[in-house]
Protein backbone atom coordinates (compact mmCIF):
# COMPACT_ATOMS: atom_id res chain seq x y z
CA UNK A 1 0.00 0.00 0.00
CA UNK A 2 2.02 2.63 -1.25
CA UNK A 3 -0.35 4.99 -1.61
CA UNK A 4 -2.75 6.28 0.38
CA UNK A 5 -5.18 9.59 0.81
CA UNK A 6 -4.16 11.95 3.58
CA UNK A 7 -7.40 11.27 5.41
CA UNK A 8 -6.72 7.24 5.87
CA UNK A 9 -3.48 8.38 6.42
CA UNK A 10 -4.46 10.60 9.67
CA UNK A 11 -6.80 8.04 11.08
CA UNK A 12 -3.68 5.27 10.96
CA UNK A 13 -1.39 7.91 12.85
CA UNK A 14 -4.80 8.03 15.40
CA UNK A 15 -5.03 4.36 16.07
CA UNK A 16 -1.32 3.72 15.81
CA UNK A 17 -0.73 6.76 18.48
CA UNK A 18 -2.87 5.37 20.78
CA UNK A 19 -1.16 3.34 22.57
CA UNK A 20 1.18 6.41 23.99
CA UNK A 21 -1.99 7.59 25.03
CA UNK A 22 -1.91 5.42 28.36
CA UNK A 23 1.99 6.50 28.71
CA UNK A 24 1.69 10.16 28.76
CA UNK A 25 -1.73 10.44 30.73
CA UNK A 26 -0.21 9.33 34.11
CA UNK A 27 2.84 11.69 32.63
CA UNK A 28 0.67 14.84 32.52
CA UNK A 29 -1.80 14.27 35.71
CA UNK A 30 1.63 13.96 37.26
CA UNK A 31 2.47 17.74 36.21
CA UNK A 32 -0.46 19.17 37.09
CA UNK A 33 -0.13 17.82 40.09
CA UNK A 34 3.20 19.02 40.87
CA UNK A 35 2.51 22.15 39.18
CA UNK A 36 -0.38 22.76 41.54
CA UNK A 37 1.91 21.67 44.78
CA UNK A 38 4.39 24.07 43.38
CA UNK A 39 2.03 26.58 43.57
CA UNK A 40 1.64 27.83 40.10
CA UNK A 41 -1.66 28.83 38.83
CA UNK A 42 -3.63 26.42 36.64
CA UNK A 43 -3.16 28.74 34.34
CA UNK A 44 0.58 28.53 34.39
CA UNK A 45 0.34 24.75 34.53
CA UNK A 46 -2.21 24.52 31.36
CA UNK A 47 0.28 27.20 29.52
CA UNK A 48 3.73 24.87 30.20
CA UNK A 49 2.14 21.92 28.86
CA UNK A 50 0.10 24.10 25.91
CA UNK A 51 2.76 26.24 24.72
CA UNK A 52 6.11 24.10 25.82
CA UNK A 53 4.46 20.75 25.51
CA UNK A 54 7.77 18.90 26.28
CA UNK A 55 7.32 16.58 29.61
CA UNK A 56 10.57 16.47 30.62
CA UNK A 57 11.84 20.14 30.34
CA UNK A 58 8.17 20.81 31.94
CA UNK A 59 9.02 18.61 35.03
CA UNK A 60 13.08 20.32 35.23
CA UNK A 61 11.73 23.59 34.41
CA UNK A 62 9.25 23.24 37.33
CA UNK A 63 11.94 21.63 39.46
CA UNK A 64 14.38 24.57 39.19
CA UNK A 65 11.34 27.35 39.79
CA UNK A 66 10.82 25.53 43.24
CA UNK A 67 14.02 25.77 43.79
CA UNK A 68 14.75 29.59 42.47
CA UNK A 69 17.09 29.41 40.03
CA UNK A 70 18.12 32.21 37.99
CA UNK A 71 15.50 32.66 35.04
CA UNK A 72 18.74 32.18 32.61
CA UNK A 73 19.72 29.09 34.45
CA UNK A 74 16.20 27.32 34.32
CA UNK A 75 15.99 28.06 30.48
CA UNK A 76 19.85 26.72 29.44
CA UNK A 77 19.14 23.30 31.35
CA UNK A 78 15.20 23.23 30.55
CA UNK A 79 15.90 23.54 26.74
CA UNK A 80 19.06 21.28 26.90
CA UNK A 81 16.87 18.71 28.15
CA UNK A 82 15.03 19.21 24.79
CA UNK A 83 18.25 19.59 22.11
CA UNK A 84 17.15 16.26 21.17
CA UNK A 85 14.56 17.63 19.56
CA UNK A 86 17.13 19.52 16.89
CA UNK A 87 17.87 15.70 15.54
CA UNK A 88 14.08 14.75 15.31
CA UNK A 89 13.78 17.77 13.58
CA UNK A 90 16.67 16.51 11.12
CA UNK A 91 15.66 13.64 10.53
CA UNK A 92 12.12 14.25 9.53
CA UNK A 93 13.28 16.75 6.73
CA UNK A 94 13.94 14.24 3.95
CA UNK A 95 10.05 13.14 4.29
CA UNK A 96 8.24 16.41 5.37
CA UNK A 97 10.95 19.11 4.25
CA UNK A 98 8.78 19.46 1.12
CA UNK A 99 5.53 20.20 2.93
CA UNK A 100 3.99 24.10 2.96
CA UNK A 101 5.86 26.10 5.80
CA UNK A 102 3.00 26.10 7.67
CA UNK A 103 2.58 22.69 7.91
CA UNK A 104 6.22 22.53 8.69
CA UNK A 105 5.50 24.81 11.54
CA UNK A 106 2.84 22.68 12.91
CA UNK A 107 4.60 19.74 12.85
CA UNK A 108 7.66 21.13 14.93
CA UNK A 109 5.00 21.97 17.52
CA UNK A 110 3.59 19.17 17.52
CA UNK A 111 7.39 16.95 17.50
CA UNK A 112 7.45 15.81 20.69
CA UNK A 113 9.03 11.94 21.76
CA UNK A 114 6.54 9.50 20.60
CA UNK A 115 4.66 11.80 18.12
CA UNK A 116 8.49 11.75 16.36
CA UNK A 117 8.68 7.77 17.22
CA UNK A 118 5.50 6.54 15.72
CA UNK A 119 5.87 8.86 12.52
CA UNK A 120 9.54 7.86 12.06
CA UNK A 121 8.69 4.51 11.58
CA UNK A 122 6.09 4.80 9.83
CA UNK A 123 8.34 7.01 7.38
CA UNK A 124 10.60 4.24 6.82
CA UNK A 125 8.39 1.40 6.26
CA UNK A 126 6.45 3.29 3.69
CA UNK A 127 9.20 5.83 2.37
CA UNK A 128 6.82 6.70 -1.24
CA UNK A 129 3.93 7.78 0.43
CA UNK A 130 2.99 11.56 -0.79
CA UNK A 131 4.19 14.54 1.42
CA UNK A 132 0.44 15.49 2.32
CA UNK A 133 0.31 11.83 3.23
CA UNK A 134 3.00 12.23 5.42
CA UNK A 135 2.24 15.22 6.90
CA UNK A 136 -1.38 14.15 7.76
CA UNK A 137 -0.12 10.23 9.71
CA UNK A 138 2.21 12.75 11.70
CA UNK A 139 -0.98 15.18 12.80
CA UNK A 140 -2.85 12.07 13.26
CA UNK A 141 -0.81 10.90 15.79
CA UNK A 142 -0.03 14.16 17.27
CA UNK A 143 -3.03 15.76 18.14
CA UNK A 144 -4.88 13.24 20.17
CA UNK A 145 -1.80 12.54 22.30
CA UNK A 146 -1.61 16.23 22.44
CA UNK A 147 -5.14 17.21 23.67
CA UNK A 148 -4.60 14.48 26.21
CA UNK A 149 -1.68 16.51 27.23
CA UNK A 150 -3.60 19.48 28.19
CA UNK A 151 -6.31 17.78 29.38
CA UNK A 152 -5.11 15.66 31.56
CA UNK A 153 -2.62 18.36 33.31
CA UNK A 154 -5.39 20.63 34.37
CA UNK A 155 -7.09 17.50 35.75
CA UNK A 156 -3.95 16.70 37.67
CA UNK A 157 -4.08 20.53 38.72
CA UNK A 158 -7.65 19.91 40.09
CA UNK A 159 -6.47 16.61 41.77
CA UNK A 160 -3.59 18.85 43.38
CA UNK A 161 -5.79 20.58 45.49
CA UNK A 162 -7.23 17.66 47.47
CA UNK A 163 -4.00 16.37 47.93
CA UNK A 164 -2.63 17.11 51.70
CA UNK A 165 1.10 18.75 51.57
CA UNK A 166 2.05 16.31 54.20
CA UNK A 167 1.65 13.46 51.20
CA UNK A 168 5.17 13.84 50.66
CA UNK A 169 4.92 14.15 47.03
CA UNK A 170 8.46 16.29 47.16
CA UNK A 171 9.80 12.59 46.07
CA UNK A 172 7.83 11.66 43.30
CA UNK A 173 9.84 14.54 40.83
CA UNK A 174 12.94 12.78 41.81
CA UNK A 175 11.02 9.59 40.77
CA UNK A 176 9.79 10.96 37.98
CA UNK A 177 13.31 11.92 36.75
CA UNK A 178 14.56 8.48 37.56
CA UNK A 179 11.96 6.71 35.28
CA UNK A 180 12.58 9.20 32.41
CA UNK A 181 16.31 8.15 32.33
CA UNK A 182 16.95 4.53 33.72
CA UNK A 183 15.21 3.10 30.29
CA UNK A 184 18.08 5.20 28.33
CA UNK A 185 20.74 3.74 30.30
CA UNK A 186 21.37 0.90 27.51
CA UNK A 187 25.22 1.31 26.26
CA UNK A 188 28.56 1.81 28.38
CA UNK A 189 28.67 5.47 27.37
CA UNK A 190 25.04 6.37 28.22
CA UNK A 191 26.22 4.67 31.61
CA UNK A 192 29.31 7.01 31.70
CA UNK A 193 27.27 9.94 30.62
CA UNK A 194 24.74 9.81 33.38
CA UNK A 195 27.55 8.40 35.79
CA UNK A 196 29.43 11.52 35.25
CA UNK A 197 26.51 13.69 35.09
CA UNK A 198 25.76 12.82 38.92
CA UNK A 199 29.30 13.22 40.04
CA UNK A 200 29.76 16.90 38.84
CA UNK A 201 26.47 17.63 39.93
CA UNK A 202 27.51 16.85 42.96
CA UNK A 203 30.82 18.54 43.30
CA UNK A 204 29.01 21.39 41.89
CA UNK A 205 26.18 21.37 44.48
CA UNK A 206 26.82 24.67 46.20
CA UNK A 207 27.24 26.88 43.07
CA UNK A 208 23.96 28.87 42.34
CA UNK A 209 20.75 26.62 41.68
CA UNK A 210 21.03 25.03 38.36
CA UNK A 211 24.40 26.06 37.83
CA UNK A 212 26.25 22.55 38.90
CA UNK A 213 23.71 20.76 36.60
CA UNK A 214 24.64 22.46 33.40
CA UNK A 215 28.29 22.24 34.00
CA UNK A 216 27.68 18.47 34.93
CA UNK A 217 25.18 18.12 31.44
CA UNK A 218 28.48 19.71 29.59
CA UNK A 219 30.62 17.13 30.84
CA UNK A 220 28.11 14.41 30.75
CA UNK A 221 27.88 15.10 26.77
CA UNK A 222 31.43 14.67 25.97
CA UNK A 223 32.16 11.72 28.05
CA UNK A 224 29.29 10.07 26.65
CA UNK A 225 30.40 10.76 23.16
CA UNK A 226 33.90 10.03 23.99
CA UNK A 227 33.34 6.53 25.21
CA UNK A 228 30.93 5.77 22.46
CA UNK A 229 33.87 6.60 20.28
CA UNK A 230 35.93 4.56 21.91
CA UNK A 231 33.58 1.51 22.08
CA UNK A 232 33.16 2.18 18.19
CA UNK A 233 36.74 2.33 17.16
CA UNK A 234 37.58 -1.06 19.81
CA UNK A 235 34.55 -3.09 18.03
CA UNK A 236 36.06 -1.83 14.83
CA UNK A 237 39.39 -3.39 15.95
CA UNK B 1 5.31 30.50 46.65
CA UNK B 2 7.10 31.71 43.00
CA UNK B 3 6.56 34.88 41.90
CA UNK B 4 3.69 34.73 38.87
CA UNK B 5 6.00 36.85 36.42
CA UNK B 6 8.26 34.52 36.81
CA UNK B 7 6.70 31.51 36.15
CA UNK B 8 4.95 33.32 32.71
CA UNK B 9 8.57 34.31 32.14
CA UNK B 10 9.88 30.89 31.73
CA UNK B 11 6.61 29.22 30.50
CA UNK B 12 7.18 31.93 27.73
CA UNK B 13 10.94 31.81 26.89
CA UNK B 14 10.96 28.16 27.00
CA UNK B 15 7.92 27.63 24.86
CA UNK B 16 9.76 29.96 22.23
CA UNK B 17 13.14 27.85 22.77
CA UNK B 18 11.78 24.47 22.33
CA UNK B 19 9.74 25.55 19.27
CA UNK B 20 12.98 27.20 17.84
CA UNK B 21 14.83 23.56 18.84
CA UNK B 22 11.95 22.20 16.96
CA UNK B 23 11.25 23.96 14.24
CA UNK B 24 15.11 24.19 13.63
CA UNK B 25 16.05 21.91 10.69
CA UNK B 26 12.60 21.03 9.44
CA UNK B 27 11.96 25.04 8.46
CA UNK B 28 15.57 27.04 8.47
CA UNK B 29 18.10 24.81 7.70
CA UNK B 30 16.48 22.16 5.60
CA UNK B 31 18.34 19.15 4.11
CA UNK B 32 21.81 19.32 5.51
CA UNK B 33 23.92 17.32 6.89
CA UNK B 34 24.45 17.71 10.91
CA UNK B 35 28.37 16.97 11.67
CA UNK B 36 28.21 13.70 13.34
CA UNK B 37 29.82 14.71 16.50
CA UNK B 38 27.23 17.04 16.92
CA UNK B 39 24.32 14.70 15.91
CA UNK B 40 26.11 12.08 18.65
CA UNK B 41 26.39 14.98 21.63
CA UNK B 42 22.77 15.47 21.32
CA UNK B 43 21.61 11.86 21.26
CA UNK B 44 23.12 12.16 25.08
CA UNK B 45 21.26 15.35 26.26
CA UNK B 46 18.47 13.47 28.38
CA UNK B 47 21.23 11.38 30.28
CA UNK B 48 23.02 13.96 31.01
CA UNK B 49 20.87 16.56 32.19
CA UNK B 50 18.61 14.34 34.25
CA UNK B 51 20.94 12.43 36.87
CA UNK B 52 22.74 15.53 38.00
CA UNK B 53 19.57 17.32 38.64
CA UNK B 54 18.02 14.62 40.28
CA UNK B 55 21.25 13.23 42.38
CA UNK B 56 21.42 16.15 45.03
CA UNK B 57 17.69 15.28 45.35
CA UNK B 58 18.01 11.97 46.21
CA UNK B 59 20.86 12.59 48.84
CA UNK B 60 20.43 15.60 50.25
CA UNK B 61 16.45 15.76 50.15
CA UNK B 62 14.80 19.24 51.00
CA UNK B 63 12.15 17.77 52.80
CA UNK B 64 14.47 16.21 55.63
CA UNK B 65 16.37 19.56 55.74
CA UNK B 66 19.34 18.03 53.81
CA UNK B 67 20.12 14.94 55.77
CA UNK B 68 20.42 11.77 53.60
CA UNK B 69 17.42 9.44 53.81
CA UNK B 70 17.71 5.73 53.83
CA UNK B 71 14.25 5.58 52.82
CA UNK B 72 14.43 7.91 50.02
CA UNK B 73 17.73 6.52 48.32
CA UNK B 74 16.28 3.18 48.34
CA UNK B 75 12.79 4.31 46.29
CA UNK B 76 15.40 6.15 44.13
CA UNK B 77 17.31 3.16 43.98
CA UNK B 78 14.64 0.94 43.03
CA UNK B 79 13.20 3.16 40.39
CA UNK B 80 16.69 3.29 39.08
CA UNK B 81 17.24 -0.56 39.00
CA UNK B 82 13.25 -1.10 37.61
CA UNK B 83 13.61 1.54 34.97
CA UNK B 84 17.01 -0.14 33.50
CA UNK B 85 15.72 -3.48 34.05
CA UNK B 86 12.25 -2.73 32.25
CA UNK B 87 13.15 -0.43 29.73
CA UNK B 88 10.20 1.36 30.79
CA UNK B 89 9.19 4.50 32.78
CA UNK B 90 5.71 3.36 34.23
CA UNK B 91 7.11 0.30 35.59
CA UNK B 92 9.86 2.03 36.70
CA UNK B 93 8.26 5.39 38.31
CA UNK B 94 5.70 2.80 40.21
CA UNK B 95 8.29 0.07 41.64
CA UNK B 96 9.75 3.76 43.10
CA UNK B 97 6.10 5.51 44.22
CA UNK B 98 5.58 1.77 45.87
CA UNK B 99 9.13 1.28 47.58
CA UNK B 100 8.51 5.38 48.90
CA UNK B 101 4.98 5.03 50.05
CA UNK B 102 5.28 1.30 51.46
CA UNK B 103 8.16 2.32 53.17
CA UNK B 104 7.13 5.40 54.85
CA UNK B 105 3.60 3.43 55.91
CA UNK B 106 6.04 0.35 57.54
CA UNK B 107 8.03 3.35 59.29
CA UNK B 108 5.00 4.60 60.84
CA UNK B 109 3.87 0.82 62.02
CA UNK B 110 6.98 0.81 63.57
CA UNK B 111 6.90 3.71 65.56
Amino acid sequence: MSNVTPKSAALMGAKNGSPFILVLLPFAVLFGVLANQAGLSIEAAFGFSLLVIAGSAQFAALQLLTEDAAIPLILLASLSVNLRMAMYSASLVPHLGKAPLWQRALVAYLNFDQSYAVSSAKYQEEPNWSVPAKVAYFLGVATPLATIWYVMTLVGVLVGTSIPQEWGLDFILPITFIGLFAPMLRTLAHLAAAGTSVFVALIFVSLPSGMGVLIAALCAMVVGVVVETWMEKRGAL
Amino acid sequence: MIANEKVWTVIVLLAIGTFLIRFSFLGLVGDRELPPIILKALRYTPVAVLPGMVAPLVLWPAATQGVTDPLRLFAALVTLGVGMWRKSFMPAALSGAVAFYGGLWVLNLAS
